[in-house]
């Protein structure tokens, strides 16, 4: 069979003309469909939307730094450096932060870049730079806790509800109004205090506690529209099972919600972990968040002289760089996954399922600015 | 209407019940027993103190007398709620409610004036923006709406305190009003109290700002939707259809469907940023609910913690209940009690 399939990659389709048929496509095919539909269709409708594109690369760029960083960069210590060095000492071309010296690899001597506190360092001879990016893995692994939690926890009380309706559904509704009506930081700060979390996944369960309850009111209305629409019923009435019905009518049309919601739970864990560390509320030995370096840089003058204010800014500007990436891959999710906007380009997405997309055209319109 | 009413006041009264009831948890959870912990102060600041005399403080300080059965607690302490007795703070040595209560307006003031303005800013920014889709002010707008969005208010607020609080020094970086300004309204004195309300608003300000810097591209994306939606309406096509002035057309029919879904979002947002205040007040040293709920937080003063959080919940309460009622008399499609969404 798949030797008939590969000549229908052909635009002309000349060849396997009569292979089309559904009982027809081997396993291989079908995944291929598959993998078609879940990751090159999307992937093009990323990389042609310039949002997405940017927030892409910020999050992948951040990811890197997190899984990488900490073995490139040293681990920042009291006292290896001078103290409150400025941010690219002697200027940014011929400065003293950086030299070119040979390091040897496999035997051979190399030209090689080595940089001497290129962010500065603060009151305690720690560099920023190396501050930063040790801090990452922790916000990482904090923001992806809060994301799962949120997502899995959220997706299951809503489309519980919307899905049986009923008693249970009116129980599960008053439980998910409470808990958004609590006001978030208040209760987070009387949490926090109680619970003292150091590990960055239980801040991250705690940080996140409320926000289930908006995602499973966004999927809980979303599923009860479509329960009702013509082709969940069709499914129905042809006896397929519940699961089945979920997973294949259901899920890939809350996908949106389900985008825009775990990213916005992700922003909120940032802001609020952040904050908390800056108000000197959360337990830390070492620096474990940009919010303690802000705690830091604050409560040591970083406001009020300019010799501190690198401090300060550097991790200011990483926490809005992670959450604008998260906003804007939330973007560009939206149109890999909103219907509606599938349908306006209906020329890649559309036939990324229905054949292989190679054969579409790509189209210029993609890569519209709204 | 009536059923929808009747359902969301019962809703509410939960909601508020639940929340005393979780205070309740809440003080009885909290690690190194805070009524131990008062006992101890107690017998090692005036030994003299009689058994009696102790218990009888530290009941005052929590609200709840632990040697009594729980049922008997909860509900000593939830009436004291009810009456407005919050309990004595430790660390500010005077009544919670006298604290909060203090306190309270000058965040309602503060948040007030600047979420309004929030959304004055956002709702006519995005009105403008739908209208001009894909041009580009459109396009950049967006674009710095989304960055504002993604930044933290703390950030914006180190900022504008560095900026124009410490560098130039505009703006004062602490406190309601000036020293030597008397706190009066008085319609008697009006240049008095012109005085007082201008010195207010001088404080203010930065809050206010930040507040609104960081708020307004929210609105505005919500509104450019929402504007969006609207003017792919039929009934919009029938107007233009039957002649309607423009000026009609955009104020009753776009303005008017596209304000419609963000007024309950208003009405929660006073709830959420007075939530959220307490990080602003804490930048600008302004003494309101947030800044005593972290001043209590620190200090672990365990009455006062509590105090703020059910005071804050109620006002949340009492306006997302405010928001849904007076919602369904403007959007006759909510009364149904069905999904509105």
């Amino acid at each position: 069979m798949s030797q008939g399939n590969q000549s229908e990659t052909k635009p002309a389709g000349s060849g396997g003309f009569g292979t089309v048929a559904d009982s027809s496509l081997s396993r291989r095919e079908r995944y291929r469909r598959v993998l078609d539909l879940w990751v090159v269709a999307p992937f093009r409708v990323v990389w042609n939307d310039v949002r997405a594109r940017i927030g892409t690369a910020l999050v992948l760029g951040f990811v890197t730094v997190g899984v990488v960083g900490p073995a490139l960069v040293a681990e920042p210590r009291v006292g290896q450096a001078p103290l409150l060095v400025g941010p690219f000492r002697g200027g940014i071309v011929g400065g003293s932060w950086y030299e070119v010296t040979n390091a040897s690899l496999f035997g051979l001597s190399v030209p090689w870049l080595a940089f001497h506190w290129p962010l500065g360092t603060d009151n305690v001879g720690r560099g920023i730079l190396e501050q930063v990016v040790h801090a990452t893995p922790r916000m990482l692994t904090m923001v992806a806790t809060a994301g799962l939690f949120v997502t899995l926890l959220g997706t299951t009380v809503g489309a519980l509800a919307g899905y049986t309706g009923g008693r249970l559904d009116q129980l599960l509704s008053t439980a998910v109004d409470i808990v958004l009506t609590l006001p978030g930081l208040p209760l987070l700060l009387i949490l926090v205090a109680l619970l003292e979390p150091e590990s960055p996944v239980v801040l991250g369960i705690v940080l996140s506690l409320q926000g289930w309850a908006g995602m499973a009111r966004a999927i809980r209305s979303q599923v009860l529209t479509i329960r009702s629409t013509s082709y969940v019923e069709a499914s129905r009435a042809m006896g397929l099972s519940t699961p089945a019905i979920v997973a294949k009518e259901i899920v890939p049309n809350i996908m949106p919600f389900v985008m825009i919601n775990m990213v916005n739970a992700m922003r909120n864990v940032i802001f609020a972990s952040v904050g908390l560390y800056f108000l000197g509320l959360l337990p830390f030995s070492e620096v474990v968040n940009w919010g303690v370096m802000l705690q830091l840089a604050y409560s040591n003058g970083g406001l009020l002289t300019l010799d501190a204010a690198h401090w300060l800014l550097v991790p200011m500007v990483s926490i809005i760089l992670l959450s604008m990436g998260l906003i804007l891959f939330a973007q560009g999710m939206d149109r890999v996954f909103n219907p509606r906007v599938r349908a306006r380009h209906a020329e890649t997405t559309a036939n990324g399922g229905d054949e292989p997309a190679e054969s579409s055209p790509r189209t210029a319109s993609l890569g519209g600015d709204l | 209407m009536y059923g929808y009413f009747v359902k969301r006041t019962l809703q509410a009264a939960f909601t508020a019940f639940f929340v005393m009831s979780l205070s309740f948890v809440l003080v009885r959870l909290m690690p190194g027993n805070p009524a131990d912990q008062l006992r101890g102060q107690l017998i090692r600041n005036n030994p003299s103190l009689s058994q009696q005399e102790i218990n009888r403080r530290v009941a005052n300080y929590i609200n709840i007398d632990y040697s009594r059965p729980l049922h008997e607690q909860y509900l000593t302490y939830v009436s004291g709620i009810l009456q407005g007795d919050l309990g004595q703070s430790v660390s500010q040595n005077a009544p919670v409610s006298e604290i909060l209560g203090e306190a309270l307006p000058w965040t309602v003031f503060a948040f007030s004036v600047a979420i309004l303005l929030m959304f004055a800013v956002g709702i006519s920014l995005g009105a403008l923006m739908a209208y001009k889709e894909g041009s580009r002010f459109d396009v950049s707008t967006t674009g710095l709406g989304i960055v504002l969005n993604s930044t933290p208010n703390y950030v914006t607020a180190l900022l504008f305190l560095y900026v124009f609080g410490f560098t130039l020094g505009w703006f004062p970086t602490s406190g309601h009003i000036s020293s030597s300004i008397v706190p009066i309204v008085d319609p008697l004195r009006p240049v008095a109290t012109a005085q007082f309300v201008a010195s207010a608003v001088y404080h203010a300000s930065l809050l206010i700002a930040t507040v609104v810097i960081t708020g307004f591209g929210g609105v505005a994306l919500a509104m450019r939707g929402n504007s969006i939606q609207v003017l792919g309406e039929d009934y919009l096509r029938v107007a233009r259809l039957r002649g309607l002035s423009d000026t009609r057309i955009a104020l009753r029919y776009v303005a008017r469907n596209a304000i419609l879904p963000m007024y309950t979002g208003l009405l929660l947002a006073f709830g959420a940023i007075v939530g959220g205040s307490a990080i602003l007040e804490q930048v600008f040293t302004y003494p309101g609910l947030g800044y005593y709920i972290v001043a209590a937080v620190e200090a672990r003063d365990y009455p006062l913690m509590m105090g703020g959080f059910v005071l804050i919940t109620l006002g949340v309460v009492v306006g997302a209940f405010i928001a849904d009622v007076t919602y369904g008399l403007v959007d006759p499609r909510v009364s149904t009690g069905g999904d509105a969404s």
